[in-house]
């Protein structure tokens, strides 16, 4: 792997070379909060934060996006017919995203690049996307990205990692799209790899040391779907959930989706919307019938889905890079370290009625 | 790369209401573009999103056979809506139909087996096609015995009333046409509830008898029981399954049970698939 270092008196102006290639991204700070926005010419990413409030999803997953166009109008030829809505799909980067949100992306992936089905949208998106890492020397109290398959310094999904080193960056090399940036920015002060993987494996491990918070995994692969689907404690688990959506509007690897069609006049768009599997309505037939129409259902459809159908389905971990945004924002609350705690130590005999 | 998400256009070629309480009607489609009946090719058994430009989009069994070229046929009832505005349309009226989505009855496991279908209410549409599939000329020495229970409320709540009747008059198919209650004294059919003429007139239990059932969820009910009373294995009942859709190519992450997802995985799942995946359906 090749690696360049990035004195950060070059930052500025290798971001300017930058922009004249890609359309750039990264955090910057509204109000109290940072978030991933387009930048501005000149606007520069806050590389100091800690996490956004907001996972960086939107940028290749809009929460709300539009699919097609058309007309109603009866004197048009391709009335009633939908069109492909016009798409920007040049390439564009994210400076500085989190090695946890980069990862979340190919947990996604599993779902819209499947072999049967693309989804064209997202998967272009991601196509034209160059992720740019920073790792994380100063994690949240809530993190528990080691035991969730990611880590602070995890390289899975970036094209670059960088690392903080004061005065200049530490840049990894990681992918064919990574170098095509490196060089559209000018960073070309090549370094020895030997002596930099050693520095980012200190640094790396400095890092995964400072990560306490832990979830247990191991048992949920062989733990009976009907056991945990019926498993006593989710009564307990959710209630207090009051079904705001806020988890998986702010979780990097929720990617359940609405479609709607809008009308003004004879001019109509099908627009996808970001949906919640806590919201009634997700799972409403038109009959009337609900099959997860009280709260608890959906709870456990949410806990379930990330920790066990998800792993069952693919056989690649948890569908969670342990971010831990859902513990801090949730208003109740609920702990997704703790339910995973549950359902991985669960045992269904222990709770059996014995026969009698 | 295809869009999954873009429907083929198609014209309302013919719109029949198929009960007497008009909350049942089947649309007929034809495809704008003649190509795009090859790419739409289907198995009995899959379904397909109506998509109404401006109103959104319905997830349909289809109703016709692959063995009836020039149109799909969807029968559907009245009842949010995209259903209720599909109602009110009019033969010409342009809108769109995206699929074939789902898996469909097994037909590789049914070829060469005894058939008993199942039906009741309007979940008779992709039975419909199943036997309108397997009663082809070129198909039916594949398969052993033809078995249909069908039922209603009463005799005007049925479907596709003049092709039971055409199938009754037939040698190579047993139908065992049901209602629940009639006051037409003309009325030379079975009465009694889908479960009990299901007792009576259903094939006993075979290795090589498999039953397809589909209807309301009361019906399925209390025929399962019948069923094992008779023998079924439980791989050998096989149903198809109803859930809030959207993408419809198990994307949108609604419509699952446990780990599958109905409109990719399903609609159609064996009973001892079901026994095996969570009661939340």
């Amino acid at each position: 792997m090749k690696f360049v270092k990035i004195d950060k008196k070059e930052w500025a102006a290798g971001l300017d070379r930058l922009s004249a290639a890609y359309r750039l991204f990264g955090p910057v700070k509204e109000g109290n909060f940072h978030e991933f926005k387009a930048l501005d010419a000149q606007e520069r990413p806050d590389m100091a934060y800690v996490n956004t409030r907001r996972s960086p999803k939107a940028l290749i997953y809009p929460q709300s996006e539009k699919m097609f166009e058309f007309s109603l109008d009866q004197t048009r030829a391709d009335h009633h017919i939908l069109r492909e809505a016009g798409k920007d799909y040049t390439a564009r980067a994210v400076i500085g995203i989190r090695p946890c949100d980069a990862d979340a992306f190919r947990l996604v992936q599993k779902n819209f690049d499947t072999p049967e089905y693309r989804d064209p949208y997202w998967v272009q998106a991601y196509e034209a996307t160059t992720l740019v890492g920073l790792g994380c020397s100063s994690p949240c109290s809530t993190c528990f990205c080691t035991t969730a398959g990611s880590g602070p310094f995890h390289e899975a999904g970036l094209d670059l990692l960088l690392a903080d080193e004061g005065s200049g960056y530490l840049v990894k090399v990681l992918s064919p799209k990574g170098e095509a940036l490196v060089q559209a920015a000018g960073w070309s002060d090549a370094t020895a790899a030997e002596a930099a993987e050693r520095r980012l494996q200190d640094l790396r491990g400095e890092a995964e040391a400072r990560i306490v918070s832990r979830v247990p995994t191991a048992k949920l692969k062989d733990q009976k779907t009907n056991h945990l689907f019926d498993a006593p404690f989710w009564q307990e688990v959710a209630f207090s959930c009051i079904n705001c959506g806020t988890c998986t509007y702010v979780c990097p690897t929720c990617w359940c989706f609405d479609l709607q069609d809008e009308v003004s006049g004879k001019d109509g768009i099908r627009y996808r919307n970001w949906d919640s599997c806590m919201f009634p309505l997700f799972t409403h037939h038109g009959s009337g019938h609900n099959p997860r129409s009280q709260k608890t259902q959906r709870v456990r459809q949410r806990f379930m889905h990330k920790l066990k159908y998800f792993v069952d389905k693919y056989d690649n971990g948890i569908q969670c890079v342990g971010c831990g945004r859902c513990i801090r924002l949730c208003p109740v609350n609920i702990d997704i370290r703790r339910v995973c705690n549950l359902m991985n130590h669960f045992d269904a005999t222990a709770c059996a009625i014995p026969a009698a | 790369m295809r869009n999954p998400y873009l429907p083929y256009p198609v014209r309302i070629d013919e719109i029949i209401t198929e009960t007497e309480d008009r909350n049942l009607k089947t649309f007929k489609f034809v495809f704008l573009d003649p190509d795009d009946e090859g790419r739409f090719a289907y198995r009995a058994g899959q379904f397909a999103e109506l998509s109404i430009p401006g109103k959104g989009e319905i997830p349909i069994g289809i109703a016709s056979s692959p063995t009836e070229k020039g149109f799909v046929k969807f029968t559907v009832n009245k009842v949010g809506l995209v259903s209720s505005f599909l109602h009110n349309m009019k033969v010409g009226d342009i809108m769109g139909v995206r699929g074939p989505l789902g898996n469909s009855y097994p037909w590789d496991v049914l070829e060469g087996k005894n058939v008993v279908i199942i039906g009741g209410g309007f979940a008779f549409t992709t039975l419909r096609a199943s036997i309108v599939y397997m009663l082809e000329p070129a198909n039916r020495p594949k398969f052993k015995d033809i078995h249909v229970i069908y039922g209603a409320r009463n005799p005007g709540m049925l479907l596709y009333g003049q092709e039971l009747a055409a199938w009754e008059m037939r040698d190579d198919i047993h139908m065992h046409i049901t209602v629940d209650g009639t006051d037409d004294p003309n009325w030379k059919y079975n009465t009694g509830f889908v479960p009990t003429i299901t007792e009576q007139k259903a094939p006993p239990a075979d290795p090589d008898t498999y039953a397809i059932i589909c209807g309301p969820p009361i019906m399925i009910k209390f025929t399962q029981p019948v069923l094992d009373k008779l023998g079924y294995g439980h791989d050998q009942i096989i149903m198809s399954l109803e859930m809030r859709m959207k993408c419809g190519i198990g994307i949108c992450g609604r419509c699952n049970i446990g780990k599958d997802f109905v409109c990719k995985d399903g609609p159609v799942f064996t009973l001892a698939q079901l026994n095996n995946m969570p009661k939340e359906y």
